[in-house]
């Protein structure tokens, strides 16, 4: 008896090679998802890992589990649709940040606000890294590169707290360099009830390679998790945005995918619908 | 970041687990790093990261064999406890770079090895159960002389020079 029969990380990978850059932060987070899902012992064929257009938006390519690589920004729509027909799946919405806050920033309200339960795994890298280094809603705005030069001016977008006040039920932030870290959340967020929302911060190597020192800088949440959104969303309003940890956890009923179903066959709409 | 709470280990079952799971995970990681290298075209680097991957498989196979007939006791992957964030022998993906040289490769297999020892170093120092402390004795002087190995070959390959990674035609280009 050599062979454990527990399953490993290993177990949820395809065959297919990643082509992100060496040292690009999302490998770590497909060893996280993939070791989340080995402690969770779900198999492959439970699981559906959807999600929009970038480089971090190819990691269901990189599973063997069911997988939607869909349109820009509608990785959320299409994760919501296969949860309520198929709620027996453990579905993972997953993307990056200009994926899912720009093009995708509607869904991203209304899916908070739905409170399906389905868990969205964001690798924050603050810029869109497929499309070659434009800002993204996350970038600082004094970030200066060829495509921005002396920055955007903007002021960022704040995935956690418009996650809170929209009605996400989960909220965490990891980086991706923590492995242990990040499949531990990755589990308390898929066993959590509702929508839950996790922010990795991901490194986009090749053009932010200033954030390889995110390793030196992140540290954990000196505090506890909250039930409380509003003490949440202060919170995370105050910190240095390196705070990593599960930062919110609620206790919102999740959207009832049970009684959306007991509707049954289409003709019962008509009626519904009678004029 | 985790605060790990450090192994518990009690029984010699136990401890050729650990050992073995320390050898695969060091194993997986040089072969994805090699895919890497293979998909970015660095071939040099590929084989290197092929070697050290079939160093390690060597390893784990080695420990199989230790643990004899009974083999090893069943762990749940998410049960390890490790010093730090993984397991210690696993390089380090975020050092990677498609341009990297050997001496960055070695760097890396130098970080490995270093961990590993502290691993066994640190177990030597907390295990109570007298077979386990022997055991874990002689995984530390193993790794010792793994550290000294990749030491020895990172003599014949030294530091390149400033701009190694400087590319005339680089994958993404912004202007
Ligand atoms: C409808 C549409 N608009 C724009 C694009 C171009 N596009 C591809 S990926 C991307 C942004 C990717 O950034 P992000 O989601 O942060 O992912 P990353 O590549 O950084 O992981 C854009 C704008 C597209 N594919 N489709
Ligand atoms: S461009 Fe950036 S985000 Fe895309 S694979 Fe490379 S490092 Fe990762």
């Amino acid at each position: 008896m050599n062979a454990p029969a527990l399953p490993k990380a290993s177990d949820y990978k395809s065959e297919l090679k990643p082509v992100w850059c060496p040292g690009c932060g999302d490998y770590h987070v497909l060893l996280s998802l993939t070791k989340a899902f080995a402690a969770l012992k779900l198999r492959p064929e439970e699981i559906a890992v959807v999600s929009g257009i970038g480089c971090s938006s190819r990691i269901p390519a990189y599973t063997n589990c069911y997988g939607f690589h869909g349109v820009h920004g509608r990785a959320l729509p299409l994760g919501t649709g296969l949860k309520v027909a198929r709620p027996e799946l453990t579905v993972l919405v997953t993307g990056g940040d200009g994926d899912g806050f720009s093009i995708g920033g509607n869904h991203f309200l209304h899916a908070c606000r739905r409170n399906i339960d389905i868990t969205y795994v964001v690798m924050d890298n603050r810029v869109y890294g497929m499309t070659k280094g434009q800002p993204s809603p996350t970038t600082e705005p004094d970030w200066d590169s060829a495509l921005s030069p002396g920055g955007t001016g903007v002021r960022p977008f704040h995935p956690l707290v418009i996650a809170l006040a929209s009605g996400a039920n989960f909220v965490a932030r990891t980086f991706s360099g923590d492995i242990k870290g990040t499949t531990d959340t990755i589990v308390q967020a898929i066993n959590h009830p509702g929508f839950s929302f996790v922010e990795i911060l991901s490194p986009c190597v090749t053009f932010r390679p200033d954030q390889r020192g995110w390793k030196s800088v992140v540290h954990p949440a000196p505090v506890e998790p909250t039930d409380d959104a509003a003490r949440a969303a202060r919170r995370i309003m105050t910190d240095d945005g390196f705070n990593v940890g599960v930062l919110y956890r609620g206790s919102r009923e999740p959207y009832m995918v049970e009684r959306a179903k007991e509707t049954g066959e289409p003709a019962q709409f008509d009626g519904m619908f009678e004029i | 970041m985790t605060n790990a709470p450090g192994p518990q280990i009690t029984d010699l079952g136990e401890l050729l687990a650990y050992a073995h799971a320390i050898e695969v995970d060091a194993m997986e990681r040089y072969q994805l790093l090699a895919d890497q290298m293979e998909t970015h075209n660095n071939r040099e680097l590929a084989k290197l990261f092929r070697e050290l991957a079939g160093h390690e498989e060597k390893h784990a196979a080695k420990i199989l064999e230790q643990a004899g007939e009974s083999g090893l006791p069943v762990i749940e992957e998410s049960a390890f406890h490790w010093l730090g964030t993984e397991s210690p022998e696993a390089a380090d993906l975020d050092a990677a770079h498609y341009r990297m040289t050997p001496w960055h490769a070695l760097q890396m297999a130098l970080g490995a090895e270093q961990r590993a020892f502290a691993f066994f170093d640190h177990l030597v120092n907390t295990v109570s159960e007298p077979e386990v402390k022997k055991w874990a004795e002689e995984f530390r002087d193993e790794e010792a002389e793994h550290v000294e190995l990749v030491e020895r070959l990172l003599k014949l390959h030294p530091e390149p020079a400033e701009g190694w990674d400087l590319d005339d035609d680089p994958p993404y280009l912004q202007d």
